[in-house]
Order: C-alpha cells, then sequence, then structure tokens
C-alpha cells in the first residue's frame, strides 16, 4: 500500500487535492456527475484518436495526420448523417478517416516519406478538402458557409445503468449517494454516476473498442503479426508475415479511428461539423497514446485525463478557478521533492511559482475565459512534461523499411 | 553529370504540380464545370499588374515564415508553432510600437527586434521542453499554439485594449504612428496606378541569404545539418545536441518573427483579432514543397500566392475558389512523395556509379 | 545416404559484381557442412538464396531431391530449411512465445492457442536440451540465449535443415562450446546443418565436410578430418591468413591518457564501470577486451566525453578534460573510431567533401575567422584521405552511403588519424569489413603507432586484439578484471577471463 501510494503519488496526491477543493462550494463543479458525463463524452474522441495512434505506431508507422484523419471523420461524419442518419454519419467518418489513412500508407509505406513530414502534408490536405467539400455539398442549403454543415438531427438513443444510476425509472443508488454530500463518498459516486448515465450508444460502441482493441493486439494471431511489423519487419517479412499490408491496415485501422473520433465530436457534442472543431485533439490522441505507453487501457486513462480537463473549461470557469490551487499544491510538493534531491534552484523556482499561483487564486474569482478555453492544451504540455515512466515504445517506430532489404 | 541531378530534382516539383492540376480538373469536371475555363480566368485574373503586386506583398510574410519552418527542418526539428510564434511576436511589437516616439529608423529596428526577440523565447520554450522533459516538439509547439492564441486574446483584450462601454469595437492595438512604417517601393520603383509595393521584400531577399548563410556556409549550420542526417554523428563529432536544439527552437522563432513585420509595418498598422493568421500553417507548405532551399521557397510561396489570390475571382464566377485549397494540398503531398522518388533515383545512381569503380580493379 | 540439398549453376550478379557465379554444391543429409569464406566471398548471397530471401539468375536447387523454386523465406521454410541469421531478428518488446510462433498462424482475428504453442515449445527445449522460459521478454535474455530463441523458432517450423550465418560472432569461446554440443545434438537426431564462417579452428572442430567460396566462386569440397587448416586458409584467400603481425614496442615515456578511478552509472542507476584506472603511453596500443554490454563501450564514449561520469579523473596528455565539451576535447587532440560507422561516424547522405569535416567543424581547420566553413579545405583533404588510405569511390562528390562498407571505414579511420590527434580511440575499427581494408586499417594503426599515437583499441576480435596491441585490459561487469601481455595471451585465456571464469 505504502509503496503503491509512493510509486503513483504524482496522479494519487492531485486526485485528493481535487476532491478536496471540491468541498468548497464554489468548485463543488469538480467533482459532479455531470461534470464526470462530460469529462467521458469529451474523453471519447480523444481516446478514440489514442488508439487510432496506437495501431499506426504498433506497426512502425508514426501518425501526425490523426488530427487531418480526424478533420475527415468530422466533414464526412456530419455529411452521411445529416442525409441519412447518425450510425451512417459513424460510418462514413469512418470510412473519411481511414481513406486518409490509406493515404498516409502510400505515402510513408511505399514511397517511405518521412512520416512526420507526409503527417503534416495529410493534415494540410484534410483542412483543404474538407473546406472544398463543404461548399460543393451544402451549396444548395439556404445555411451555406465554406466552414459549417447545416445543424444535424437525430438522436440514437442512451442508456443509463439501472438501480446503480437509475435508468429506466428505477431508484438511482450513485445519484443518492452523490446528494449525501460526505467527502469522497459523494464525489467517487457523482463520478461513477456520470460514467454509467445517459451514455449514447455511440459513446457505448466506442468504449467497447478498448477491450476489443486490446484483444485484437495481444490476442490474435493478426495482433501479433501486426506488433512484430512495428519491432522487427526484416525478420516478420522472413516468417512470412506481409510487412506492408500490416502496416497499410494498421495506418488504415489508425484513420478510421481517427474518424470514428471526428465523427463522435459531431454526432455527441456539436450537432454540426464546424471548421476547427477538431482543436488539436488528434494531437492530444497522440498525446495520451505516449501517456499510455501504447496500451489501450493506459490511453484510457490518459484520455480521462485530458476530457476532464476539456470538461472542466465547458461546463464551469468557476471549476477552473479551483485548478489554480490544485497547480499550487501540486507544484509545492514538486518543490519539496527537488529539494530533497537537493536540486536547490529548481526548488526555488517551483516554490515562487507555487506562491505565484496561490496570489493569483486568492486575488481572482474566475480565470479568464481565453486561458480556460486552453486548459486542456496545457494540461496535456504539463502531464507530458512531469510523465517520466519508462516508454516500451515499438522498437522501429519511425524507421522506413524497404521489402528485401536487409539491415 | 552534376547539371542533370539538378535538373531531376526540379522534375519533382514539376511533377507535383501537373498532378494537382490534373487533380483540380477531375473535380472541377465532377462539380459540373468546365476547367479547362477555369484556369484560363484564374491566369487572367492572375497576371494583372493589380494581382502580381498582392502576389508578391503576400509571398514576403509567406516565404518568411517557410525559412523559419526551414530552420528546424535541416536539423530534423518540426516546428509546427510558427503560428503562434510570429502571432505573439506581432502582438507584442505593435503594442510597444504603438506606445513609443522615436525616430523612423530607430522606430522599425525597434519593432522588428521586440517581434524576433519574443518570437524567439516563445518558441525556445519547446525547445526546452524537448531538451529537458523529453516532449516532442510536434505536440508541444501544437499545444503551444493553442496555448498561444490564448494568452493572445486575453493581452489584446485586456492588456492592449481599452474596453469601452456600449463600444463594439473589436479588441485592437492602437495605431503605429508614421514613423513606424516601412514605407512601399511603388514611389522608388516609378510604378503608378498600381497598390503599394511593400519595402518589406527587401527583407525577405536578406532574410533568405541570412538563411543560406547560416545553414550552408556557418559552422554551426554545419552542426545543425549533421544533426539532421544523423543525430548520433553529430553527437560524437562534439556536437551538442541539447543545446543545438534550444538554440534551432530560438533560430527558428526569431525568423518567425519577421513574418509579422510586413503585414504589421505595411498595411495593416496595428493588431487586431482579424490580423492575418495561417501564415504559420501556409508556411509549413511552402517549405515541403521548395525542399527547405532559399530559391525554391520563394518559388514556392509565389505559386502559392498566385494560387490564392487567382482563385479570388472564382467566387464571381460561381466556382468554388476553395479548389486552391485542394490544389495546394496536392501539391504538398505529391511533392513530398517525388521527392522521395527522386532522392532514391539519385542514391541509386550513386551506388552503382560506386560499385562499378570497385569491379573496375 | 540422402542429399538434403543439390544446387547446380547458381549465378547471381548485383550491379558491378558477380556474387555467386555458377556455384555446385552438394550437401549431404544428417551432416554438418561448414561454408567458409572471407567477407564478399559470396556466402551471404549464397545462403539468402537458399533462403528465399534473393532469386538466383541462373541455376537450380535440388532439396531432398525436389526441384523447388522460392520466392520468399516462406517458400523456403515450408521445404524444412531454417536460418538464424548473425543479426538476431527478435524484438525486445516480444516474449520468447510469441517470438518463436510470430507467423505460424494466418493473420487471423482468432484466439492465439498459446497454451497449445508451449507445450510444443517446451516439448523441443526438452528434446535438444536447450532450456528456455517461454514467458520471458526478449530484453530480458543474453545473447546465448536469443540464439537459442532463434534456433527453436526455426525448429518449431520443422526445419530439416538449419543455416546458421556466423552464429559463433558474437558468443565468448565458453557459449561456442555449448553451441557447439547443442548442433551435435541436432546433428545425432537428423538434422542437417549449414555452417557459415571464417574461423577456421571452429569449422575444423565442428563440420563434417568443409566448402570454401572465394570471389563468389565455389573453391572445393573437402573432408574436414583430413584438411589442415593451413590449406584452408590458403584455399580461401589465395595466401597466407592473415593476422596483424607483432612488432617491436616502441613505446614513449610521455602520457597520451591517464585514466583515475572513473565510475559511470547507466541511465537506470546500474554501474557501467567503477574505478577503472590505467594510462597510455605515446606510442603505444592498449587494448580492452570484453563481452559486449560489459562497460568497454560506456569507457570509451565516457573519454569523448559522450557518457556522463560521476566521478574520477580523464587526462589528455597533462591536461585535465573531465569538464571540457566533447568538441573542447576534439581540439585538445582526442580522434576517435566509433564503433558504428554508419550512425555513429558518417552523414549517410553527404558527401565524402563534407563528411571529412565531421568532428572538426569548430576547429580552425575549418572554420575561418567569421564562422564560415572551408569548403575548399575541405574537398582538399578529402582527397588527401582518400588517397592515402586506398577509398574506392568515384570521387569527394560521392554520398558515403553509396560506399562498401569497407571503404566507409577506411574514410572514417582515415579522417580521425589525419586529423593527427594525440590519443586515438578505435572502438572495433575493422569490425564487418574486408581483408583488403581490414589489413590496410591494421597497417595505418601500426604507423600511426610509430609516429607516437597513442591508441585506445576496443576489439571484440581476439586475434586483432592480441595482434596490435602493447598491453591488453580484460573488462568484466564494469571492472578491469586483468592485464596481460599479448605476447602470452590467447583468445581462450582472454575469454575465460572476460566470463568471469577466471579472475
Amino acid at each position: 500500500m505504502i509503496n503503491f501510494v509512493k510509486k503513483h503519488y504524482l496522479i494519487i496526491l492531485p486526485i485528493v487535492f481535487i476532491v478536496l477543493i471540491a468541498q468548497m462550494d464554489k468548485y463543488d463543479q469538480l467533482t459532479t456527475s455531470g461534470t464526470f458525463g462530460a469529462a467521458i463524452r469529451l474523453a471519447i474522441p480523444i481516446c478514440l484518436a489514442g488508439l487510432g495512434g496506437m495501431f499506426s505506431e504498433r506497426t512502425g508507422i508514426v501518425n501526425i495526420g490523426l488530427e487531418g484523419m480526424m478533420i475527415m471523420g468530422t466533414w464526412f461524419g456530419a455529411w452521411a448523417a445529416w442525409l441519412y442518419g447518425p450510425w451512417y454519419g459513424i460510418l462514413a467518418g469512418i470510412l473519411g478517416g481511414a481513406l486518409f489513412g490509406l493515404i498516409h500508407a502510400v505515402g510513408t509505406v511505399t514511397f517511405q516519406v518521412d512520416h512526420i513530414v507526409s503527417g503534416v502534408a495529410i493534415n494540410i490536405l484534410a483542412a483543404g478538402v474538407a473546406r472544398f467539400l463543404n461548399v460543393v455539398a451544402y451549396a444548395d442549403q439556404p445555411t451555406q458557409s465554406s466552414t459549417q454543415s447545416p445543424r444535424i438531427d437525430g438522436d440514437v438513443g442512451d442508456f443509463t445503468l439501472p438501480y446503480l444510476s437509475g435508468g429506466a425509472d428505477t431508484p438511482s443508488l450513485f445519484g443518492y449517494l452523490q446528494d449525501l454530500n460526505y467527502p469522497f463518498i459523494s464525489d467517487i459516486a457523482g463520478l461513477l454516476l456520470g460514467a454509467t448515465s445517459n451514455l449514447s450508444y455511440i459513446s457505448i460502441f466506442a468504449l467497447v473498442l478498448i477491450p476489443v482493441a486490446a484483444w485484437v493486439l495481444w490476442s490474435t494471431p493478426f495482433g501479433l503479426q501486426m506488433r512484430s511489423v512495428g519491432e522487427l519487419p526484416t525478420g516478420s517479412e522472413s516468417l512470412g508475415v506481409n510487412v506492408y499490408l500490416m502496416k497499410y491496415i494498421g495506418v488504415m485501422i489508425s484513420g478510421g479511428f481517427a474518424g470514428l473520433a471526428g465523427a463522435y465530436l459531431v454526432l455527441e457534442s456539436s450537432g454540426i461539423y464546424r471548421e476547427g472543431q477538431t482543436a488539436g485533439r488528434g494531437f492530444i490522441g497522440l498525446a495520451s497514446m505516449i501517456f499510455g505507453n501504447y496500451r489501450p487501457f493506459g490511453i484510457f486513462m490518459g484520455s480521462g485525463l485530458f476530457g476532464y480537463a476539456d470538461a472542466l473549461q465547458l461546463r464551469s470557469d468557476d471549476a477552473v478557478h479551483g485548478l489554480l490551487i490544485l497547480i499550487s499544491l501540486i507544484l509545492f510538493i514538486f518543490a519539496i521533492k527537488q529539494l530533497i534531491e537537493k536540486k536547490y534552484i529548481n526548488s526555488s523556482i517551483s516554490i515562487a511559482l507555487s506562491i505565484g499561483f496561490l496570489i493569483w487564486f486568492l486575488n481572482s474569482e474566475t480565470v479568464p475565459s481565453e486561458f480556460v478555453y486552453f486548459t486542456p492544451h496545457l494540461t496535456t504540455l504539463i502531464v507530458l512534461s512531469s510523465a517520466s515512466q519508462k516508454l516500451r515504445m515499438p522498437q522501429k517506430v519511425g524507421q522506413p523499411y524497404r521489402k528485401g532489404e536487409l539491415s | 553529370m552534376k547539371l542533370s541531378l539538378k535538373l531531376t530534382t526540379l522534375l519533382a516539383p514539376v511533377f507535383a504540380i501537373i498532378v494537382a492540376f490534373g487533380l483540380s480538373t477531375i473535380m472541377l469536371y465532377l462539380i459540373g464545370e468546365d476547367p479547362i475555363e477555369t484556369f484560363k480566368i484564374m491566369y487572367d485574373y492572375g497576371k494583372t499588374g493589380k494581382s502580381i503586386v498582392s502576389i508578391l506583398n503576400r509571398s514576403v510574410p509567406l516565404y518568411i515564415s517557410a525559412v523559419a519552418v526551414a530552420v528546424g527542418f535541416k536539423m530534423g526539428l518540426f516546428n509546427i508553432g510558427v503560428e503562434s510564434q510570429y502571432l505573439m511576436g506581432a502582438l507584442l511589437s505593435a503594442a510597444l510600437g504603438a506606445a513609443v516616439a522615436l525616430p523612423s529608423f530607430l522606430h522599425i529596428t525597434l519593432i522588428i527586434f521586440v517581434a524576433v526577440i519574443s518570437s524567439a523565447f516563445w518558441a525556445a520554450i519547446a525547445g526546452y521542453l524537448k531538451v529537458k522533459k523529453g516532449v516532442h516538439e510536434v505536440i508541444s509547439t501544437i499545444m503551444l499554439n493553442y496555448i498561444g492564441t490564448g494568452i493572445i486574446a486575453y493581452l489584446l483584450a485586456n492588456i492592449f485594449f481599452e474596453k469601452v462601454e456600449l463600444s463594439t469595437t473589436a479588441p485592437q492595438t492602437d495605431l503605429l504612428p508614421e514613423t513606424a512604417r516601412i514605407p512601399s517601393l511603388n514611389a522608388f520603383l516609378g510604378i503608378e496606378d498600381l497598390p503599394n509595393l511593400h519595402g518589406f521584400i527587401i527583407g525577405a531577399v536578406f532574410i533568405g541569404l541570412l538563411y543560406y548563410w547560416i545553414v550552408w556556409k556557418t559552422s554551426l549550420g554545419f552542426d545543425l545539418r549533421a544533426t539532421g542526417s544523423s543525430p548520433m554523428a553529430a553527437k560524437f563529432s562534439g556536437a551538442n545536441p541539447a543545446r543545438l536544439t534550444i538554440l534551432a527552437m530560438m533560430i527558428s522563432g526569431a525568423f518567425a518573427g519577421f513574418v509579422g513585420i510586413a503585414p504589421l509595418t505595411g498595411y495593416f498598422f496595428k493588431y487586431t483579432t482579424d490580423f492575418p493568421s495561417g501564415l504559420g500553417f501556409a508556411g509549413i507548405t511552402v517549405a515541403l514543397l521548395g525542399r527547405n532551399h532559399p530559391v525554391g521557397m520563394a518559388l514556392g510561396a509565389i505559386l502559392l500566392s498566385f494560387l490564392e489570390r487567382s482563385a479570388q475571382i472564382l467566387d464571381l464566377k460561381d466556382v468554388p475558389k476553395e479548389i486552391e485549397k485542394i490544389m495546394q494540398a496536392v501539391i504538398v503531398l505529391t511533392v513530398v512523395v517525388a521527392y522521395e522518388v527522386v532522392k532514391r533515383y539519385v542514391t541509386n545512381r550513386q551506388i552503382k556509379e560506386a560499385s562499378k569503380v570497385v569491379a573496375d580493379d | 545416404m540422402t542429399l538434403a540439398i543439390d544446387l547446380s549453376n547458381i549465378s547471381k550478379s548485383f550491379p558491378g559484381v558477380k556474387a555467386n557465379d555458377e556455384i555446385n554444391l552438394k550437401i549431404q543429409e544428417g551432416t554438418i557442412h561448414a561454408i567458409v569464406g572471407e567477407n564478399g566471398a559470396g556466402k551471404s548471397t549464397l545462403m539468402k538464396i537458399l533462403y528465399g530471401m534473393l532469386k538466383q539468375d541462373f541455376g537450380s536447387i535440388k532439396i531432398f531431391d525436389n526441384e523447388v523454386n522460392f520466392s520468399s523465406p516462406k517458400d523456403a521454410i515450408s521445404e524444412g530449411i531454417g536460418m538464424v541469421h548473425q543479426h538476431f531478428m527478435l524484438a525486445d518488446n516480444l516474449s520468447v512465445l510469441e517470438s518463436v510462433i510470430l507467423g505460424m498462424d494466418r493473420a487471423s482475428l482468432k484466439v492465439l492457442n498459446k497454451s497449445k504453442y508451449k507445450d510444443e515449445i517446451n516439448e523441443i527445449t526438452e528434446k535438444y536440451s536447450m532450456p528456455l522460459n517461454t514467458q520471458s521478454m526478449i530484453d530480458e535474455l543474453g545473447v546465448g540465449e536469443k540464439q537459442r530463441v532463434e534456433i527453436i523458432k526455426v525448429l518449431f517450423r520443422g526445419a530439416k535443415i538449419l543455416i546458421l550465418d556466423e552464429p559463433t560472432a558474437v558468443l565468448v569461446p565458453q557459449e561456442v562450446s555449448e553451441l557447439f554440443n547443442n548442433l551435435k545434438n541436432l546433428k545425432d537426431s537428423g538434422v542437417t546443418i549449414i555452417f557459415i564462417s571464417h574461423k577456421l579452428d571452429e569449422v575444423l572442430e565442428i563440420a563434417d565436410e568443409i566448402s570454401v567460396m572465394r570471389g563468389g566462386k565455389h573453391i572445393d569440397t573437402v573432408d574436414a578430418s583430413t584438411v589442415s587448416k593451413t590449406d584452408l586458409a590458403e584455399m580461401m584467400i589465395g595466401q597466407n591468413l592473415p593476422t596483424p603481425p607483432k612488432r617491436e614496442k616502441n613505446s614513449k615515456q610521455d602520457k597520451a591518457l591517464t585514466i583515475k578511478n572513473l565510475t559511470a552509472e547507466t541511465e537506470n542507476g546500474r554501474s557501467a564501470f567503477k574505478n577503472i584506472n590505467f594510462s597510455i603511453n605515446q606510442g603505444e596500443v592498449v587494448g580492452i577486451a570484453g563481452v559486449e554490454g560489459n562497460g568497454q563501450r560506456e569507457l570509451a564514449e565516457s573519454i569523448l566525453g559522450v557518457y556522463p561520469i560521476e566521478s574520477g579523473e580523464i587526462i589528455l596528455g597533462e591536461t585535465t578534460i573531465n569538464d571540457l565539451s566533447t568538441r573542447d576535447r576534439r581540439e585538445s587532440g582526442l580522434s576517435f573510431i566509433p564503433e558504428d560507422r554508419q550512425s555513429q561516424g558518417l552523414l549517410m547522405d553527404v558527401s565524402l567533401s563534407e563528411n571529412v569535416i565531421l568532428g572538426k567543424q569548430s576547429s580552425t581547420k575549418y572554420k575561418s575567422r567569421y564562422s564560415n566553413i572551408k569548403f575548399n579545405e575541405a574537398s582538399k583533404n578529402s582527397n588527401i584521405v582518400i588517397e592515402n588510405f586506398d577509398v574506392r569511390t568515384p570521387g569527394n562528390n560521392t554520398l558515403a552511403l553509396a560506399l562498401s562498407g569497407g571503404n566507409q571505414q577506411k574514410f572514417v579511420v582515415g579522417r580521425e588519424i589525419e586529423n593527427k590527434p594525440s590519443l586515438l580511440i578505435a572502438s572495433q575499427p575493422t569490425r564487418g569489413i574486408d581483408i583488403g581494408a581490414q589489413s590496410l586499417i591494421w597497417n595505418k594503426l601500426r604507423d600511426a603507432r610509430d609516429d607516437g599515437l597513442g591508441v585506445l583499441l576496443i576489439s571484440a576480435d581476439l586475434d586483432e586484439l592480441i595482434g596490435l596491441s602493447d598491453r591488453i585490459y580484460v573488462i568484466y561487469e564494469g571492472s578491469f578484471v586483468k592485464e596481460l601481455d599479448p605476447e602470452n595471451a590467447t583468445p581462450e585465456i582472454l575469454g575465460s577471463y572476460m566470463t568471469g571464469l577466471k579472475t
């Protein structure tokens, strides 16, 4: 137990702090079921993008183009949903993303373009294509615009866990606990309530994909071949693995996941396609993949964190204000840690920053909305800079592979 | 022999442009427009005197942005954050430039200095995070773009702009005084009846030369290129990867600082919410297109500006002008593939020649 | 007895090279058949053809009397041929089980039957007494164990013919004898083994028959029990076997390098090497023998300044260089031949005339007062290196990647020596290159030593160490365990210190 705390104190302490801060009325939004519900909904697209990144990188291809593939998902998702209904939107989003995955694969696998260069080009292409298609596809609509789709109607229905969360007119145990307002118990009940009520079927579909992805990669011959391609392409080729094919499939699945993430954004959060609505979530997905050490459940945890940050900025400026004291506290812990490690200069910088955030917290009522907006992006940076675990990244990720060539 | 190698490399962008026109032709055809007619309209509009001035003016910040990106590319560093870097520099220099009174030369120098320094430091954050915390620069620069955008919006609305009750004026900095404006070249070149050809075009030429000198001629440039070619070999040769990374990020950011100078001192004279944005991303396109070469990028910047400008006329003809976005994107994607093919061809030829020498002995 | 393999008239050309020239080769079932030859003799090409990785231009292959036509290793595997490559084809992030069964099933979405496979693997490991834990991750294994995984991988696929490409190159003598025991077991159960090597002692010990290749041609096949080492050597290179001949000591009194109590840790806090003390005089070659991964690489890199040290002192000539950057150390007269020329010693996609600058880009040799690089100087000097070190290239504008390994290495060695250092660190200076280049590099190193250069030589080639060094230290688990005079050292003696059998 003590060892566990020691090892994971960087995760545990912030959680404890958050719960403590949430005891103040002003900041109770930090742990309500509403916030957690929103967090899950916002985490899902990031998680899907992260899973997409994983499928690509496991086969050795860096996929910076996730963002572009996600853009394709938003556009095709909106368009097909507008024409035929939400489930078609999901399908079209996946296909649109996969199509761009195919382009990335042609560039990186067949022509061995630098993966990042190809990814950047994919992002540029996606932005251009979406803009063009949008003008062409909605030309006859009264709302015609180069950057938005018409509003999309249609609901896929949702699901709430009975008895625990009150689905199907049953009592809600978590709801009851949350309303008791006991520290910790109510907060955790809020988390569970948010996670298990009003989940749309699309969300459930997306969540199911997490264990499915893990199963495919670690329990099937297909998954083994896929992983081997990112580790040692030459050796795999000589054992009869079709390396190019595996890479193509990996990058296309990657695109499909990113596309699904995009379609999800349109159908679940906004109900409309809007230029720029991915807002870097493809890249945040990539960050959650690194944070999650290229494993599905790790990615889920990582995206949960980013989703939470995203939810806070959407739901309540007050809650973000509460984060100031959290940052101050965490910096303070860092300072103590650095002091123990005899890094006096770093320690004093941390102390100074900690006090700075404390003063900011005490002297303000809210955080300016311009700052609130980048909470998830800042969280991404902070998390990536403080995650110091040993990564087991695929050995040959990012390196070109040419068929029949021995290294 | 050497000439033919250079010619082969030139084939790549030519090929890419042909493919882009081919694909656009198909798309135009699919949406029921006459492709030939469309291209002709674009060309006719693009070659008017007015358009040419506009194209050149557009090319200037685009080219500088490409140079900023290319500095990083040369050492294998992907600075996707030029966008927020130049906007940061533009805002701070606009605010300061409007607040001081100085003789013209000093005033302009001060504005450039502030823009360059603040952009360089904003870029340095990504370098620091990569060196000290192992955060990949693609992710950090992109996140810093969002963070930078937020900070800029905050500074603009709350610090550099005084809100007036009930006024609907968008947040903006004060106008730059005359002394802070770079004059146009029209009088100097004797051009009449045309819009202003912005003076900073000369600055862009100097920036191109500076870039060429730093990267290809100096020992620092050698270190950068060596690191881009083989980080290990560079390290073993005595290059300090950590120092170089931060330095390269800062040089890249410093070039980014020049991006906003032309719009700011040439025709905007203030920083507002509609100050030209997106130049940082477009710069990536140009850098890829011009293969980080100072002349190649200049041609690339002019090509993209031409497409953008000439597409403006399409709206009047009821053809979606967004076709130009597709053309740009297709050119980029095709060109990176084509360069790779050319590179492989050149390599194979060299290997063949070298093995001949061995076999002849 | 049946013929396991019957090759007739196999020919294969690459641009400018005839790698295999009408090879005829018959191999009996249930024997160990060695193929010897220098680097570039065509052994690897022939084996790649036999394993389906390359396609012959002419000629036919019969396996157990069936004519076959391979288009990929998969085809060869299904005919019962398996190959263990010199560089292991194993992924650190896969388990032993996964490594062995990779590619056995079609890439489908059914559940992998891991327990069935595990039993099958254990059966094989028991049968041939090659113990292995199937759950281990590959990166937890030692070199010998990794090789075992490779062999089991091949046997698991039902291989009747096993090709081993330079299997002993990465092993120490004690591991070699373990491998040979395993191979004898395999032979006794009817497996045919093709053993590729250029180490004649080993070949004579293990093989039944030996085929010699030279310049892409099959010279002869001889019975291992009747042939002598000298005969083989003559067939192999048409002349006597080269080992660096001994020569007079030439050591001066002045110190080129002094190392005092040097200690360093690896990234994860374990000891890389500790309390290293030694010195190198001018005009002296000091060799370090050690099994890869015992700290010799870290030691060399810490002297160059690219690996951080915990404590101790590094003195170049008279000056302590602990606090100097790599650049300043090179400025003070340190040269470095890295173990991996392609990733550490050259810019592969850059011309030779620029590659000559590498390492001196900030010295006045190539840097003008205004920070400009003196490209004319570089072009001139690159031609000097090409000339003096016999680098075979169309010119100095050729990209480094276009050269053969031997020529790349000659260029790197030439550049470092022509920089006129006071101390040269040479890490694996002749690894994986042809005989001609090897002897040239040996001669050049010796000449430089005679001119008063101090050399720190790190090599896995024990003959090279014994032949070139004036003194040899053996490093084991990060410590110097023995100092030896090369006059009295043999590979066997070195080997027993290197593995910690003797201390």
